[in-house]
């Protein structure tokens, strides 16, 4: 390669990467500026715009409603991806990958469909909206995620070992309990995180499937109204982003230790 | 043979349109060191896992003990087995390992210690119950699946290839050991593998299968010396094939003219069971036929030959040499001596041969 073509390459990437993450790192900076006005030049250091959270009762409930909806979801799709992901990974059934297929298709659906449809059919069955309903979004959304971590997990699993146990004399349950929940767990717990971090952040979903009550997104939107309120919304974003950061660090972790433990070679995947 | 401890009847499995295993029937004697020996694809692994209880026979039946097994499953069949990876659980230390089935026997704590130390020593594994797998080498963990299925006393232990991933010297090793465990624990054992050296070596009866059928069941000197087709023949064992023609048969079998040979009376019992006339051919193993080195060596039956190619393997040479009447050479194997020196290719040969060691296959 030509130095010319490196240059032009090195200048693509650094280009690709300010758009990508300039934005991101605004928030941060602003969070800390002592000014009301979102606006460079920057004037001084403030924690004023984090104190100012702590005094908002409405933050702090949409905050543990997110919290809530957050934990329901992880717990719920994660179950329900080691299901379809053992399935898939040990058994032959009838359109199996049409089955598949179907589980995957919220990944690439717009969400703006999945909430219209899900207040619609919610509407339509009488019942009202609440933090369960945008469980049940988030869940639909959130379970691919959980899928393809958890078949990664279930393929590296070696299906001599769950053999060998019920060879042994272990039930199934026990065989599950005791051998592949154990070697799996790596990819349970980076599930988990992943989808809990999905959730958290969620925004469409939430806003048409929210009822009296709010998550955090959904508050987070309202509040851009007031132009006064912007830094502290700053600084709320440079939290969560600090959260999601470490939560995706962790479930990476997790992910990798997984496959090394289940001696595939660690074959570099999207974190 | 004992009294049979495993028997299969008329046992069919089908993957899809292929035929794994085609009315297999066996009988495995109590305390027998029995082989199931083929090349890959020919369904001894898939008999094994039958029997074991892994997936369902389409149809026959497997008693075991006089049991069947009829729709007993994995987990309440009186075997147990050793996959060919050990399986080997990575995340519990060895005595987990092999107090796993006992756990799952509910047995009191202070039996399952006494049996679980018991089973580590008789696999010369004493202290390394609290190593983990990972910080064991394949031939340590072999020993711990062995420990961990022979601490349940099954009445038939499976093993699936054991020996197939560890290296030739550890290979040959292990192969008496095994061999002696057996002995010590008086246990069927029923050995998987596409290594006919490994099955002669070690079993009492083996059973040589192709294409899901068993072509024949037999001990490891009759497998050698008196295989039944000529696929067996070429699969166990170096053998050289020569044209036969009838002559004409006799009280005793028939009188035939050997391609580079001559005529010889050959005796009924030398025929292959399935041999047919029309497509008869003679086999002979490389080691009956001997290079006479000196002037002085005498055989009954000779003839002569060129030498068109040597092998040497230090205890052994591997000559190809060209009859007379003959397209494509013999293999004779000669064992080496220190005065005896390695023919060159072009040397001319007197060899000896014997009736007695020609099979009509």
């Amino acid at each position: 390669m030509t130095f010319r073509k490196l240059s032009w390459l090195a200048f693509y990437t650094a280009m690709f990467l300010v758009f990508l993450y300039a934005p991101v790192i605004l928030l941060p900076i602003f969070a800390f500026n002592d000014s009301k006005i979102v606006a460079f030049p920057l004037r001084g250091f403030t924690l004023d715009w984090f104190r100012l959270l702590l005094e908002q009762d409405q933050l702090h409930s949409s905050l543990r409603n997110s919290l809530i909806v957050a934990v329901a979801t992880s717990l719920i799709s994660t179950t329900l991806g080691i299901c379809a992901a053992r399935a898939a990974a040990r058994y032959r059934f009838p359109v199996k990958r049409g089955i598949m297929g179907l589980i995957m298709v919220p990944l690439v659906l717009p969400e703006i469909i999945v909430g219209v449809s899900l207040l619609v059919v919610i509407l339509q069955l009488g019942m009202d909206l609440s933090l369960w309903s945008i469980v049940l979004g988030h869940v639909l959304i959130c379970t691919p995620f959980s899928l393809i971590i958890l078949t990664t997990a279930f393929s590296n699993l070696d299906r001599s070992l769950e053999e060998s146990a019920f060879d042994l004399g272990g039930d199934r349950w026990s065989t599950f309990r005791l051998i592949s929940l154990p070697l799996v767990m790596p990819g349970v717990i980076s599930s988990l995180l992943m989808t809990f971090t999905i959730s958290l952040d969620e925004f469409i979903i939430a806003f048409f499937l929210a009822g009296t009550e709010t998550t955090l997104p959904v508050y987070i939107w309202g509040q851009l109204r007031f132009p006064g309120k912007l830094p502290s919304i700053m600084a709320l974003g440079t939290i969560m982003l600090a959260v999601s950061l470490v939560l995706l660090i962790f479930a990476a972790y997790f992910r990798r230790r997984g496959e090394r433990r289940a001696g595939a070679v660690a074959a570099g995947g999207v974190f | 043979m004992t009294n049979p401890m495993i028997v299969i009847k008329d046992l069919t499995k089908r993957f899809g349109t292929t035929v794994a295993l085609d009315k297999i029937s066996a009988e495995i004697g109590e305390g027998e060191f029995f082989s199931l020996l083929g090349p890959s694809g020919c369904g001894k692994t898939t008999l094994l896992r039958t029997i074991a209880g892994f997936g369902e026979p389409d149809g026959g039946s497997i008693y075991i003990d006089g049991q069947t097994m009829a729709g007993v499953e994995a987990n309440r069949r009186p075997t147990n087995m050793v996959f060919q990876n050990y399986a080997v659980f990575p995340h519990m230390a060895v005595w987990e390992n092999v107090a796993f089935g006992l756990r799952r026997r509910r047995l009191a704590r202070r039996e399952m210690e006494n049996l679980v130390d018991e089973a580590l020593s008789m696999v010369g594994l004493d202290g390394f119950g609290a190593r983990e797998p990972h910080s064991l080498s394949g031939g340590q963990r072999q020993r711990v699946a062995l420990a961990r299925a022979l601490v349940l006393r099954p009445k038939v232990l499976l093993l699936d290839e054991p020996l197939s991933a560890l290296d030739k010297q550890l290979r040959e090793q292990m192969q008496s050991e095994l061999r002696h465990l057996q002995r010590a624990v008086g246990i069927t054992f029923v050995l998987v593998t596409h290594d006919q050296e490994e099955a002669l070596n070690m079993s009492d009866r083996i059973a040589v299968m192709f294409d899901g059928r068993i072509v024949q069941q037999s001990t490891p000197q009759d497998i050698y010396m008196k295989p039944v087709t000529r696929q067996v023949a070429e699969f166990i064992g170096l053998m050289n094939f020569l044209g036969v023609c009838v002559k004409s048969e006799t009280p005793a079998g028939y009188r035939v003219d050997v391609a580079g040979l001559g005529e010889v009376d050959i005796e009924r019992g030398q025929v292959g069971s399935t041999a047919s006339m029309s497509t008869l051919t003679a086999g002979v193993r490389p080691e009956t036929l001997t290079i006479l080195f000196d002037e002085s060596d005498a055989s009954a039956r000779e003839v002569h030959g060129t030498v068109s190619d040597a092998s040497y393997f230090g205890d052994m040479t591997y000559y190809d040499v060209m009859l007379k009447g003959c397209d494509e050479p013999v293999t004779i194997s000669m064992r080496n001596t220190v005065a005896r020196p390695v023919l060159a290719s072009g040397a001319k040969v007197r060899i000896g041969w014997d009736a007695d060691s020609i099979i009509l296959l």
